[in-house]
């Protein structure tokens, strides 16, 4: 499918041909490898008679919008991986950053960006959203992201869920989101599969999914999982039935693993197949390491007791999500490698946000541990990097050294790799996507706005530019038609 | 106004008794005066007698008074919160813990946030760490679309802090009030329609039958100073339509005083809000289609709102009403990222909240005579990096302590769990 449309779409924008390379060179291995099997999801493949599942079976279409050579000069820049530099430029070339640095060479027919006096950075990612599975309007008919039928719901798909036509997307892209991570919510002790998108329009979600991006799991601790099933008289009903619930599941993923390996293994066509199970498919994923858990945790001993159930089932946790009490537990969560993602001063709307400081970001990042913000939430999610800036600001009045450079990993760099997508975006290197925002202030004042939003080098936000505005289909003709 | 007389008595009584009759000068900073004398550079403030005597340039520091070095900073009005929660609720999501609405009550005016309020609540110490040295404390509905009375209060934490009680009544006619009324904007105008009868003839009306049309006699004892206009009314709504129903409805009452609170669409009717003299609370940072109450709702509606003339003030709707009413600086200067001025946004959280309660000549600005409430920051403080270094309320110097800033103090100390215990 990537193929194709690069095809198509290159002799309309040759620029884009070397991003398009890249991808094809990281390959979806499951378009390349199911090949004209892979309208069968249950077919055979490999040629060795064996069943085996396309993991991918609606593949992202996302298609880079036209870009041009864009060279921002003399900006302040901070790359997203640690530094600042005064009087810097960016060049963005074929949707890609094509170099950063003093007084850079302006390629002929590039477009020129005055950047004295504003800021670039990398562009926001938000690890926690849940724009389009809950979108605007939030009427009853629009509450998708929680499939509150069972307790694990391994199986259903964020992005099944997905409305594209969110207006909240385009709010978000005026502060500078350009990659989200949209997840189900915390009803289920499994609650789905999470997505990772760019936050470009598009009339189906294949168009906004991040190639290659790697699948996620979102789990949940605590008060939500057990009050929402121990109130109908269900497991789990205690944070006992929780920790039940998950190993309960994780067993059934080992034994289904197994089941599917021995056949796999023993290379029989005319084996037996074993029964599949979507569910399990998905935790599979995560034991095969190829699906990463983004877990839902407040509590400090919860989070403690998470991490050992990961060391008795053999995976891996890749992030805590809103994560109240990490700042207890920095050197637990340093230690096993596992990020923290958080709010700067969310709290008290449950017993579990109750220990909510502001200082959480700082002290986890001050422990060695990987940390960042994140928004849960619609306008949260619209200016990610004042709540860095409040993180930064409390954790320095407590006497923790931090960097503003260090400090814009926390909305950049670090949510790109609790993704697993470092290497494509989330800093300003040689190569990686120009995804990318020029501030008009610096980007930890309250004043501050994104003039210039770029998704791979493709300008899709000007603030002076109504124009290159996305109308999203339910605000048209409403009083609130293309207002931000 | 019959209401700024009666809080100044109260005052009298119960708040300035326990200031202290020390004198405290700040000095060297930015003053933000909120009055005549504006933004003064390399300013002071002298407070005497929880008072406030002279702020601005040139102010006569008596020798040997306790002086606080502003250090180059802001030194502003402490900001006064016109929508908050303070007091009423510990965890949200834990009803044990919450007094703010009776789902399960029958009385709807007569109901009095001042006999729930707390405090010594939790939130208040970090709310007042952040700036916040007055709010207004308000009740939430749950049975109907009269949700009771609030009150405004200090942040000081001590028992005195609610320094003035029964100061309006809340009323929901938004999306929300409509379903609470029993499912129709209609059933919501017709039921407050009636309540202001029952009000309006109490207590004739209840001599022959004790039950009026829409609400008890009780209910109407507490309704008629709102009929009268002695405290305000605090309608809650959103969409254009609304708002243009209760100008009207104001309109038609007019002994009544009316605020609007929520107000998402308010931009929309902005010179007919301003030509009714009525003031708005309002979320600076609400901007999305988020229900189809406030399908238009936009960044720069304070601008709008400013520019329009009317009185506006801000609140934190979309963070929330008791743990974050803190944020409400963050929210005011993203009013000015989006176009509002710096001043129409500094007073939107201090003076034009006191002067929509009726106390604008005792808060939110410094100038002789007003309370002594005075933050001193560490930058402009509708920056999300900047903070409050110290704060004065009523002429006290306060804690700068929270449960919050003890939790991080706790844990900026790594200790392993061998010698986790025995600590303070």
């Amino acid at each position: 499918m990537i193929e194709d449309s690069s095809r198509k779409k290159g002799t309309l924008w040759p620029m884009m041909a070397g991003a398009l390379a890249g991808l094809a060179a990281l390959g979806l291995a499951a378009c390349n490898g199911a090949g004209e099997e892979s309208a069968d999801t249950n077919g055979a493949g490999n040629g060795d008679g064996l069943v085996r599942f396309n993991p991918d079976p609606y593949p992202s279409t996302y298609t880079p919008f036209p870009s041009e050579v864009v060279l921002i000069q003399g900006a302040t820049v901070f790359d997203g991986i640690g530094g600042e530099f005064e009087n810097y430029d960016v060049l963005m070339q074929d949707g890609r950053i094509a170099g950063i640095g003093e007084g850079l060479e302006a390629p002929e027919g590039a477009t020129l960006v005055d950047g004295r006096g504003r800021y670039v950075t990398p562009g926001v990612i938000d690890i926690h959203s849940h724009l389009g599975v809950y979108p605007s309007p939030g009427v009853s008919a629009h509450q998708d992201g929680n499939e509150i039928t069972a307790p694990v719901t391994a199986e259903v798909w964020a992005e099944h869920g997905v409305w594209p036509q969110d207006p909240g997307f385009d709010a978000a892209l005026a502060g500078g989101v350009t990659t989200l991570h949209v997840l189900p919510g915390s009803a289920n002790l499994f609650g789905g599969r999470g997505i990772t998108l760019r936050n470009v329009p598009s009339r189906s979600v294949q168009g906004m999914k991040f190639p290659d991006a790697p699948y996620t799991l979102k789990m949940a601790c605590g008060e939500n999982p057990k009050r929402v099933y121990g109130s109908q008289g269900r497991a789990p009903g205690s944070r006992m039935g929780n920790m039940a619930g998950y190993r309960e599941a994780w067993q059934r993923a080992v034994e289904y693993r197994r089941a599917w390996n021995r056949y796999w293994d023993a290379g029989d066509a005319d084996a037996t197949v074993p029964t599949r199970n979507l569910e399990l498919d998905t935790l599979m994923g995560v034991l095969e390491g190829e699906i990463l858990i983004q877990m839902h945790c407040y509590r400090a001993d919860e989070m403690a007791l998470v991490l050992d159930m990961a060391e008795e089932f053999d995976y891996r946790v890749t992030t805590f999500h809103h994560a109240v009490e990490a700042y207890k537990i920095g050197d637990m969560l340093a230690e096993r490698d596992v990020c923290a993602a958080v709010w700067a001063d969310w709290g008290g709307f449950k017993m579990e946000a109750y220990d909510s400081i502001n200082e959480n970001l700082a002290l986890v990042h001050d422990a060695g541990a990987c940390a960042m913000i994140h928004s849960d939430d619609q306008l949260g999610i619209q200016r990610l990097n004042q709540e860095v800036a409040k993180a930064l600001a409390a954790g320095r009045r407590l006497g923790i050294e931090v960097t503003d450079g260090e400090a814009v990993a926390w909305f950049t760099a670090n949510p790109a790799r609790g993704l697993g997508i470092f290497a494509e975006t989330g800093s300003l290197e040689a190569g990686k996507r120009a995804d990318l925002v020029l501030w008009s202030a610096h980007p930890f004042s309250s004043y501050a706005v994104a003039d210039h939003v770029y998704i791979d080098g493709a300008l899709m936000f000007d603030r002076e530019d109504p124009a290159r505005r996305t109308v999203r289909d339910f605000t048209l003709g409403q009083p609130g038609e293309g207002v931000l | 106004m019959m209401k700024s007389l009666i809080s100044a008595a109260a005052l009298a009584a119960i708040g300035l008794g326990a200031a202290s009759a020390q004198t405290i000068a700040v000095t060297n900073g930015r003053v933000v005066t909120n009055a005549e004398a504006g933004i003064v550079e390399n300013g002071s403030v002298l407070i005497q007698d929880g008072l406030i005597v002279a702020a601005g340039a040139n102010v006569a520091i008596p020798a040997g008074v306790e002086t606080i070095d502003a250090n180059g900073g802001w030194i502003t009005p402490g900001i006064f919160h016109p929508h908050t929660q303070l007091g009423l609720i510990e965890v949200g999501g834990e009803r044990s813990t919450s007094d703010v609405s009776a789902p399960a009550a029958s009385f709807t005016a007569a109901i009095d946030v001042a006999d729930g309020f707390n405090p010594a609540g939790g939130h208040i110490p970090d709310s007042r760490r952040r700036g916040i040295t007055r709010f207004a404390v308000f009740p939430s509905t749950a049975s109907g679309i009269i949700g009771g009375r609030g009150a405004l209060a200090s942040s000081t934490g001590a028992p005195d802090s609610l320094f003035n009680d029964r100061t309006f009544l809340y009323i929901d006619l938004s999306q929300s009030g409509a379903q609470t009324a029993g499912g129709s904007r209609n059933a919501a105008w017709a039921y407050l329609r009636a309540a202001f009868e029952d009000a309006r003839f109490y207590p004739g009306r209840f001599m022959a039958h004790h039950e009026g049309d829409a609400i008890n006699r009780f209910d109407a004892a507490s309704l008629v100073s709102a009929v009268r206009g002695e405290i305000p009314i605090v309608l809650q709504v959103e969409r254009a339509s609304d708002i243009r129903r209760a100008l009207r409805f104001a309109q038609q009452h007019p002994s009544a005083r009316f605020i609007l609170a929520g107000a998402a669409e308010s931009w929309m009717v902005a010179d007919e809000i301003a030509a009714a003299g009525i003031p708005v609370i309002m979320d600076p940072l609400r901007n999305l289609p988020a229900s189809f109450d406030v399908l238009a709702a936009r960044l720069d509606a304070p601008a709008r709102l400013h520019a329009a003339g009317v009185t506006t003030a801000y609140t934190t709707i979309s963070a929330d009403l008791y743990f974050n009413p803190r944020l409400i600086t963050q929210h005011a200067g993203n009013a000015v990222a989006h176009g509002a001025s710096w001043e129409d946004a500094f007073r939107a959280i201090t003076l034009t909240p006191a002067e929509i309660y009726g106390v604008g000549d005792r808060y939110g600005a410094l100038a002789e005579g007003y309370a002594g409430d005075v933050v001193i920051w560490d930058g402009d403080p509708l920056e999300v990096m900047s903070a409050p270094v110290a704060v004065i309320i009523d002429g006290e110097t306060q804690s700068m302590i929270s449960r919050q800033s003890r939790l991080a103090a706790r844990y900026a100390e790594r200790v392993p769990d061998g010698q986790y215990g025995y600590r303070h």
